[in-house]
């Protein structure tokens, strides 16, 4: 684990990273309701091949997303070492299999950079609002609600 | 609690107080001529014109004030509540009703209608009742209050006047042929303090009839031990009404919890018993009060000399001496006065306990939907939490120790029963509804120029209120479609040998869990010609499809379709059948049509009694676990390899009883897995669709039943396709409930989408 620098500017904001394979995303902290380990989920018939199933959420019902698999990136397997990251998208709550989490970040919006216009995909362009450079790591900042548009949800 | 909160109870009181009215102005229509019926019709008018007049809403008092006078007519047996009368009296409760949402909500109402009610209202009291005395008590007494209403001093207090001497009788009391009753009013210093006035009250009693006072003073002490905050009088009061006790006892309303209130029919025997009392009663006329200077209790010699001054002055009557004073209050005087008054306290607390245990008959408190809804979630938690511990404690529980399972067993029968009695608290009876219906029915038959006749029964049916609420729309598109194309025009009615004004009956019933709702016409029936045609013409059907006549009744409830030949303001904008299909189905539920060309049709919706629980089968499929509801199942079975027979390239039919049934797949229509299952492995579960077609379920394994808790896949995912909802089983773990005609539709060549085509109806 890092130690962030903590700059309590006034336009800072907390972010939470994690691992999905060998890269590290970070999202919004305050879109995160929790986090917790992982439990066998039910499959959904017909469900697109990252939702995972639902699980029992203390009497609701969440999905589970594989956001390796739902960023373009080999599916996960799960195991009793991912971690659910119980996120707030828009009025839903989704769970999102990743494989660990490593930091919570304090930063300023100037230390977010923009996205190198290296990645080809118009899918990664609406996701990515920029990357992160924390001490030699590079962190991709993204956006759960560009990951999860609605239409999409309502289609699946 | 501010003034808007007020108002909203207001309001809700007033949607009972309409309920009331409507059920009454039913019965009363069906030749009810109980005078309790027209009470309560009469009462529910007062009370919304005395909430509406506390809170300014002038067009609803106005109104309530001309149908409260026409009901005072039916009340006072001057107007015969007939037919024609009755008709007027419920379009009235109806423009009411109107009334009072406009006033809520910010409507506006026909204002045309209204005025046109209030004509008929008018006329109703007026026209056909000879008497001069058909107006109103109320327009009568206004002048009087006008003119009659008093100086109030600072203190509060008016003088009632009266004499310490000796009084006598002048002349024998006229015989009266109303009833005379003797009130003893008692008020105790609270009346006074909570701004109230005695001699207010006895005006207002008055006017209801002939009437004589007498102020008894006995209590009254001495003037160095005189409290002025006390109130030491009392009035014995001999009133000749025909209003009737309710009516002396509304006068007192306000006051009644501050006062002893004793109210009797006058006995003759009283008058001869005269000469005992020690006090004569003296008899004024209350007008004087109006003239005079208000003065203050405490100074009662002053008082002694204004009485008799008053005494001279007024215009005594000496009608009515004799019985003016309660039997009882007589002996009560003759004996020693701290006696007498615990006695008569206590007869009158016995009274007024009587009066209270009348109207504790069945009380109820108002709940926000909100508590009982979290309560209701809570339990179903707590069903589950039981479950996972009753099978957790199963599982690492190998010697079966005795009391730790008796123990679970009885925590789940309270758990059980808990739920049972929460759920309770939603379940409503479904009257409100049908009420709603009968107004729907009078403005459509109105409207079309037909005669219709609405029967309800089993109004009774008590049935969950998120189902109640959702139940109200479709209905309405029901009995529209019935009254619109379903009866037929007085004359065609006569021309088919019917009686001119059509039925629509309108039952509810409980039936294995569910609720049945049969709304039933006696018209024309489905004309499937014209259905067939329609559809072929809509392009919904080839021209040479070949269709069962219940398949062509179902037609109706594809979107779109409407047979009616022009488009009228009720039905017939193509938005009725498929909506109310679909509103059905989303409450769990269906629907039914079935109709004889010539007598009538029949539309069968089956509800659950509950949105919250199910009672289910659980199974096994593809290794996952799934909620077969259990209201879809017909019977299980398990086949034999003789009795599949294949059909057509993947198409197995399984044999039951010498029928054959399409077998289907659980597992391969929710894409659980690539090949269909070998169906002598598994289990058939024998269901029955909405469309009336039975189809063979093939599931792996049926591991119980069980009550589940439905919860919510749309929440945090999406709506899925032959998935109805979800539910947490014991071990945690989320099972999917199955949605039967989903499924079946499915098996028919659909894919599953929540969209129907029209072969999933047809």
């Amino acid at each position: 684990m890092t130690y962030a620098a903590k700059n309590l500017t006034t336009d800072g904001r907390e972010l939470i990273a994690f691992r999905v394979g060998a890269q590290e995303f970070c999202v919004n902290i305050m879109s995160v309701r929790e986090i917790r380990g992982w439990t066998p989920a039910t499959p959904m018939p017909h469900a697109p091949s990252y939702v995972l199933g639902v699980i029992n959420l203390r009497g609701a019902v969440l999905p589970i997303v594989d956001l390796s698999a739902r960023l373009g990136m080999t599916p996960a397997d799960p195991t009793v070492r991912h971690v659910i990251i119980v996120a707030q998208v828009k009025s839903q709550v989704v769970g999102l299999l990743v494989d660990a989490v490593s930091d919570i970040l304090t930063i300023t919006n100037d230390k977010i950079q923009p996205t190198p216009d290296v990645v080809s995909s118009e899918f990664e362009k609406s996701f990515a609002r920029g990357v992160l450079a924390i001490e030699g790591r590079m962190i991709c900042l993204i956006e759960l609600e560009a990951i999860f548009p609605q239409e999409e949800r309502e289609a699946a | 609690m501010d003034m808007n909160e007020i108002k909203e109870i207001f309001f809700q009181e007033c949607e009972e107080q309409l309920a009331e009215l409507e059920s009454g102005l039913l019965k009363l229509n069906d030749g009810d001529r109980d005078p309790e019926t027209v009470n309560a019709v009469f009462r529910a008018v007062h009370s919304i014109k005395g909430g509406a007049g506390a809170f300014g809403l002038d067009d609803l008092v106005s109104f309530a004030h001309v149908f409260e006078t026409t009901l005072d007519c039916v009340r006072s047996n001057r107007l015969d509540p007939g037919p024609e009368v009755l008709k007027v009296m419920l379009k009235s409760a109806d423009v009411l009703a109107d009334l009072t949402n406009a006033a809520r909500d910010g409507g506006s109402v026909d204002e045309a209608r209204s005025r046109q009610l209030i004509k008929e209202l008018e006329a109703l009291a007026n026209g056909e009742v000879p008497q001069a005395s058909a107006a109103p008590v109320e327009v009568v007494a206004k002048p009087v209050a006008a003119v009659a209403a008093p100086p109030v001093n600072e203190e509060g207090f008016q003088p009632v006047a009266f004499s310490f001497d000796d009084f006598e009788a002048a002349e024998e009391p006229p015989l009266m042929e109303t009833p005379t009753y003797e009130i003893v009013f008692r008020p105790k210093s609270d009346l006074y303090a909570k701004g109230n006035e005695a001699t207010l009250l006895l005006r207002d009693l008055s006017r209801l009839g002939d009437m004589s006072i007498h102020c008894d003073m006995e209590a009254l002490p001495t003037l160095d031990r005189l409290s002025p905050e006390s109130a030491y009088f009392f009035w014995k009061i001999q009133l000749a009404t025909d209003k009737g006790e309710d009516a002396i006892r509304a006068v007192f309303e306000f006051a009644e919890w501050d006062c002893d209130l004793e109210i009797s029919l006058a006995s003759d025997e009283a008058a001869s018993s005269d000469e005992e009392l020690p006090m004569q009663p003296v008899p004024f006329d209350l007008s004087i009060l109006d003239d005079e200077p208000a003065v203050s209790v405490g100074v009662v010699e002053e008082e002694e000399q204004l009485a008799s001054q008053q005494l001279g002055n007024a215009a005594v009557s000496v009608a009515g001496t004799a019985s003016n004073v309660l039997q009882m209050a007589q002996s009560a005087a003759r004996a020693p006065a701290e006696k007498a008054a615990p006695a008569a306290s206590a007869a009158a607390q016995g009274a007024a306990g009587q009066q209270a245990a009348a109207s504790a008959a069945t009380p109820t408190i108002r709940v926000d939907l909100d508590r009982v809804d979290r309560l209701i979630n809570l339990v179903g938690e707590l069903v589950i939490n039981q479950a996972m511990l009753s099978q957790s404690v199963v599982e690492n529980d190998t010697n079966g120790t005795s009391s730790i399972n008796m123990g679970l067993e009885e925590l789940q029968q309270l758990t059980r029963e808990i739920q049972d009695s929460v759920m309770a608290i939603r379940a409503q009876p479904v009257k409100p509804v049908f009420q709603r219906m009968s107004r729907i029915v009078r403005e459509i038959a109105d409207m079309t120029g037909k005669s219709v006749r609405l029967i309800t029964e089993g109004e009774n049916t008590e049935v969950d209120k998120t189902v109640i609420d959702k139940l109200a729309e479709p209905l309405t598109h029901m009995i529209r479609n019935a009254v619109d194309h379903g009866l037929e025009t007085p004359e065609k009615r006569l021309a088919a040998g019917k009686s001119a004004e059509g039925t629509v009956r309108l039952t509810a019933k409980h039936r294995s869990g569910r609720i049945v709702i049969e709304l039933a016409d006696d018209g024309a029936g489905i004309n499937r010609e014209k259905v067939r045609q329609k559809a072929i013409d809509n392009d919904l059907i080839a021209a040479d499809a070949n269709l069962s006549d219940e398949e062509i009744d179902n037609l109706i409830f594809h979107a779109g379709f409407s047979t009616a030949d022009k488009i009228s303001d009720i039905s017939g904008r193509g938005v009725g059948m498929d909506v109310v299909k679909r509103s059905i189905q989303a409450l769990g539920g269906r629907i039914n049509i079935s109709s004889k060309p010539g007598h009538g049709s029949v539309f069968t919706m089956s509800l659950p009694l509950t949105l919250a629980v199910l009672d289910g089968m659980v199974v096994t499929v593809a290794n996952q676990t799934l909620v077969v509801p259990l209201t879809a199942i017909v019977e299980t079975l398990q086949p034999e390899a003789s009795a599949i027979h294949s059909f057509g390239a993947n198409q197995r039919l399984i044999s039951i009883r010498n029928s054959f049934c399409p077998l289907v797949d659980v597992g391969r229509i929710l894409n659980f897995r690539a090949i269909q299952a070998n169906p002598v492995e598994g289990v058939a579960l024998l269901v029955e669709s909405e469309g009336g077609g039975q189809r063979a379920l093939m599931v792996d394994a049926i591991q119980g039943q069980r009550q589940v808790v439905i919860k919510s896949l749309e929440a945090n995912y999406t709506h899925v396709p032959g998935i109805a909802a979800a539910t947490i089983l014991g071990d945690g773990r989320v099972a999917l409930i199955l949605d039967v005609d989903a499924i079946v539709a499915a098996s028919r060549g659909q894919s599953l989408k929540p969209e129907m085509s029209l072969a999933a109806v047809g």
